[in-house]
């Protein structure tokens, strides 16, 4: 069973834990995933592995509360078990050292999953830039982690009030435009919309970007197929194919679309959450 | 005890029918379909056995269930004997009697089945078996100790996995399942639904096979957190049971529209996480007016007969075959018949419709006429050009198959597959091309039964326990 040892509540709704999963720590390669389940009744939801400690035996998750089973979660404490907690899961990343530079991207909370590829590839020797955006100067999340596994970071917000205003394709724009040559990987990971306007602008410079896709899952084991996604016209698993793809070639607008499908049941879960445990 | 019959009146009686759920009812829930036998209605189907020597009807049995003893020990009266008499080989036998294909088995090669009346050898299983649950009658038979330190590692819950695991633990070996998915049982729990095969009646044969010191770690994905080359390692044998889970689609325009699943999914959802039961459980299932299920096996019937119960007004089978090719069991299509399932045989999908927000809308289908026999020796599906049809559905169910998954194949040095990535094993032994690794189950033969499943995993016990004993 899973132990929540540390909870931190980083903004309204983005919350960190630290899990006691030894074998799943060992095990994990930056750009992998688990499934938990909070509580008995639950559904299994993904989440990208944020961190992981080999002797303290835990794996970080950072997650945004958006229903019923994020709600759920964020309301469990410390010395409480998740019911079910597997993984690592889905294919890693593929790091090595690259000549020039890599720009990772991340959007809200897509900061946390690119946080443990920008620590392996700066170990390995990588020039890393970070760009990581959020809507808001309260929603920026783990910018110290960030800054310990990059060389450089630029930091944007829609709004202004840290770093640039603006999005942060804009500022991956910015930088292809001035030194493209220098660059030779991108990764871009946040929600689709994010991942598809990044996608665009490292097409216009034809720079190689990954993205990681965050499509509905059940088992995460390649036995369902909920997590189709179409990838170059073919259809991919995004659990075991993936989560990361090319993102010149993946089909966002049908990943938006599939990630949709349960809006009306996911809101009657949540309102029925919400009132049997009077939360606001 | 129960008196003994005469052969002649033996032939003269019919079988005894189960008593089962009001087809109007039933669709309404998820209660399991057939009552099971009464005592007295067990007595007097086992009273129509002829206790032959030797019997046929064991020689059609994967796992040997000593049949005509068992059956004697119920007209005993000793329904606690007869359990213990088929636990001797079978450690699933509530399971075992509810979703084997008897009529393929033991049955089939029970000798009164010339007259056309076998004996209905799953249903008196069956019987005993929920007796015994009822009655808490446990059998654990004391472990040997000559074998205790030795480990084996078992990749798998399934029927196989457990099968392997229940025989091994009663030679005294330490045995460690390990299982991807939260709960133990395979297709046991996650794909055959709740009123073919209640899910307390798996977890508590399950928890027997704990109870003889099987350890199962749940949640434990070989491939992804542990290699098998790690696991040959950590043990002294590793029996590879990971079942044949991978959906196969039909790779036609529209599939990866909203409201379009593979049976697994569809499955899945409703019954190892309970979507039925939303939203009491957490998992969303979205269930629309007119269900369509494209195949005719097993496994197609159990998505439309679910359909049917999560609502779908029209739930509606479409197979490119006509009736007498149809893979299911007869039993499963007359169920599903009842319950007032729709059939469109000779009928291919061809494309699936959506509407502008990304959810199905309709599925355009082809008449099929049947030509010349194919390879199967089925008479091969044709399209009849210009009979295209669009039919409205809110959703599509694809049930046309598994394929191997390859996570634990690509972690396994020195374990060779097949083409299509099933383990190649001895049929007799489970053997691979690995000295320290077994195989068996649909992750060798291809999606096939639970009582094949069980056959492998006890074939696998017996030969590990050869080898390591030597
Ligand atoms: C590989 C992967 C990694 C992810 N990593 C993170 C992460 O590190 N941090 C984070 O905050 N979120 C992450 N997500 C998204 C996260 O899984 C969903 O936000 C969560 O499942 C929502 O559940 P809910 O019940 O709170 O919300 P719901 O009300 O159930 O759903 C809200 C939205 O979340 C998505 N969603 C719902 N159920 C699932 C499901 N079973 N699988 C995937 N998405 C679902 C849907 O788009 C849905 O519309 C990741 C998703 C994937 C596939
Ligand atoms: C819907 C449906 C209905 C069916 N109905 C019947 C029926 O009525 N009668 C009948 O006889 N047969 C039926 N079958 C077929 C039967 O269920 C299978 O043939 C049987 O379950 C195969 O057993 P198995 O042990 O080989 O594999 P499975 O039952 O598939 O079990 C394999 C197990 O291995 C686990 N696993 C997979 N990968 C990993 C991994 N990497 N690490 C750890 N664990 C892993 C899986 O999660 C699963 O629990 C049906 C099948 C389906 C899908
Ligand atoms: S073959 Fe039929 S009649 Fe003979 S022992 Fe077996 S079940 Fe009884
Ligand atoms: S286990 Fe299956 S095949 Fe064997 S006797 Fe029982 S019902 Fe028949
Ligand atoms: S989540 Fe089931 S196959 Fe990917």
């Amino acid at each position: 069973m899973a132990k929540i040892l540390k909870k931190e509540q980083w903004s309204d709704t983005i919350f960190s834990m630290l899990i006691e999963a030894k074998d799943v720590a060992k095990a994990a390669k930056p750009g992998q995933f688990i499934i938990l389940i909070p509580k008995e009744h639950g559904e299994r939801i993904p989440l990208t592995i944020a961190d992981s400690s080999l002797n303290e035996g835990w794996v970080q998750i950072v997650f945004q509360v958006v229903g019923k089973s994020t709600l759920e979660l964020s309301r469990m404490n410390k010395g409480e078990e998740l019911f079910s907690f597997v993984g690592p899961l889905g294919m890693p990343s593929e790091v090595e050292k690259f000549p020039g530079k890599v720009v990772m991207i991340g959007g809200g909370i897509g900061i946390a999953p690119i946080h443990p590829i920008a620590k392996k590839l700066k170990e390995m020797g990588n020039h890393v830039v970070s760009i990581i955006g959020a809507k808001t100067a309260d929603l920026l999340i783990m910018e110290d982690k960030i800054r310990e596994a990059s060389t450089e970071v630029i930091v944007a917000t829609d709004d202004g009030s840290k770093g640039k205003k603006g999005f942060v394709n804009a500022v991956l724009e910015e930088l292809l435009t001035t030194e493209a040559d220098n660059v030779s990987k991108i990764w871009a990971i946040g929600p689709p919309i994010m991942m598809k306007v990044c996608a665009m602008s490292a097409g216009k410079f034809k720079k190689p970007i990954i993205v990681s896709l965050n499509p509905i899952m059940v088992d995460g084991t390649g036995m369902c197929g909920a997590c189709r996604v179409t990838v170059g016209g073919k259809t991919k698993f995004a659990c075991v194919d993936g989560p990361e793809f090319d993102g010149a070639l993946v089909d966002f607008d049908e990943l938006m679309a599939r990630q949709g499908q349960y809006k009306e049941l996911e809101q009657k879960a949540l309102e029925l959450y919400k009132s049997k445990e009077g939360v606001a | 005890m129960a008196e003994r019959i005469k052969a002649s009146e033996k032939f003269k009686r019919d079988r005894v029918p189960m008593k089962e759920q009001d087809p109007k009812e039933r669709i309404k829930n998820f209660n399991e379909v057939p009552y099971g036998y009464s005592f007295e209605e067990a007595i007097k189907e086992a009273q129509r056995c002829l206790q032959c020597k030797p019997p046929a009807c064991v020689a059609g049995c994967p796992a040997d269930v000593h049949v005509p003893e068992f059956i004697d020990k119920i007209l005993d009266e000793d329904v606690e004997g007869a359990f213990k008499e088929i636990k001797l080989t079978n450690a699933l036998p509530a399971i075992c009697g509810r979703v084997c294909p008897q009529e393929e088995q033991c049955e089939g090669a029970c000798i009164l089945n010339k007259k056309g009346k076998p004996i209905a050898i799953g249903r008196l299983e069956r019987f005993v078996a929920d007796w015994a649950r009822e009655k808490g009658v446990v059998d654990e038979p004391p472990a040997e100790d000559s074998n205790v330190g030795k480990r084996v590692a078992i990749v798998g819950s399934g029927p196989a996995g457990l099968a392997c695991a229940a025989d091994l633990a009663k030679l005294g070996y330490d045995v460690a399942i390990f299982e991807a998915l939260h709960k133990p049982g395979g297709v046991l729990v996650y794909g055959i639904p709740e009123f073919r095969l209640p899910k307390a009646i798996v977890q508590y044969e399950v928890d027997q096979i704990k109870e003889m010191g099987v350890k199962i770690y749940t949640d434990y994905v070989i491939g992804y957190i542990k290699t098998v080359d790690e696991l040959v390692e950590e043990y002294d044998a590793v029996f590879l049971a990971n079942g044949a889970g991978a959906p196969s689609f039909l790779h036609i325009p529209g599939e990866n529209l909203n409201g379009v699943y593979s049976a697994s999914e569809f499955l899945t959802r409703s019954n190892l996480m309970r979507a039925f039961d939303f939203p009491n459980y957490d998992t969303p299932l979205n269930v629309g007016k007119r269900v369509v299920v494209i195949g005719g096996g097993n496994v197609a019937m159990d998505a439309v007969r679910t359909a049917k119960r999560l609502g779908a007004e029209e739930s509606i089978i479409v197979y490119r075959r006509s009736r007498t090719e149809m893979p299911a069991r007869a039993e499963e299509i007359e169920h599903a018949e009842a319950e007032g399932i729709q059939f469109e045989l000779l009928t291919n999908p061809v494309k699936i419709l959506g509407d502008d927000n990304g959810n199905v809308k309709g599925l355009e289908c082809i008449r099929m006429e049947l030509g010349e026999p194919d390879e199967s020796g089925r008479r091969r599906p044709v399209p009849i050009e210009g009979s295209n049809f669009v039919m409205d559905v809110d959703n599509v169910i694809v049930a046309i198959g598994q394929n191997a998954n390859p996570i634990v194949a690509r972690s396994a040095t020195g374990v060779e597959t097949n083409k299509w990535g099933y383990f190649i094993a001895d049929e007799n032994t489970g053997k691979t091309t690995h000295p320290k690794v077994w195989a068996g189950g649909d992750i060798v033969t291809g999606a096939a039964t639970v009582i094949l499943a069980v056959g492998a995993g006890k074939k696998a016990a017996k030969s590990i326990h050869e080898t390591l004993s030597q």
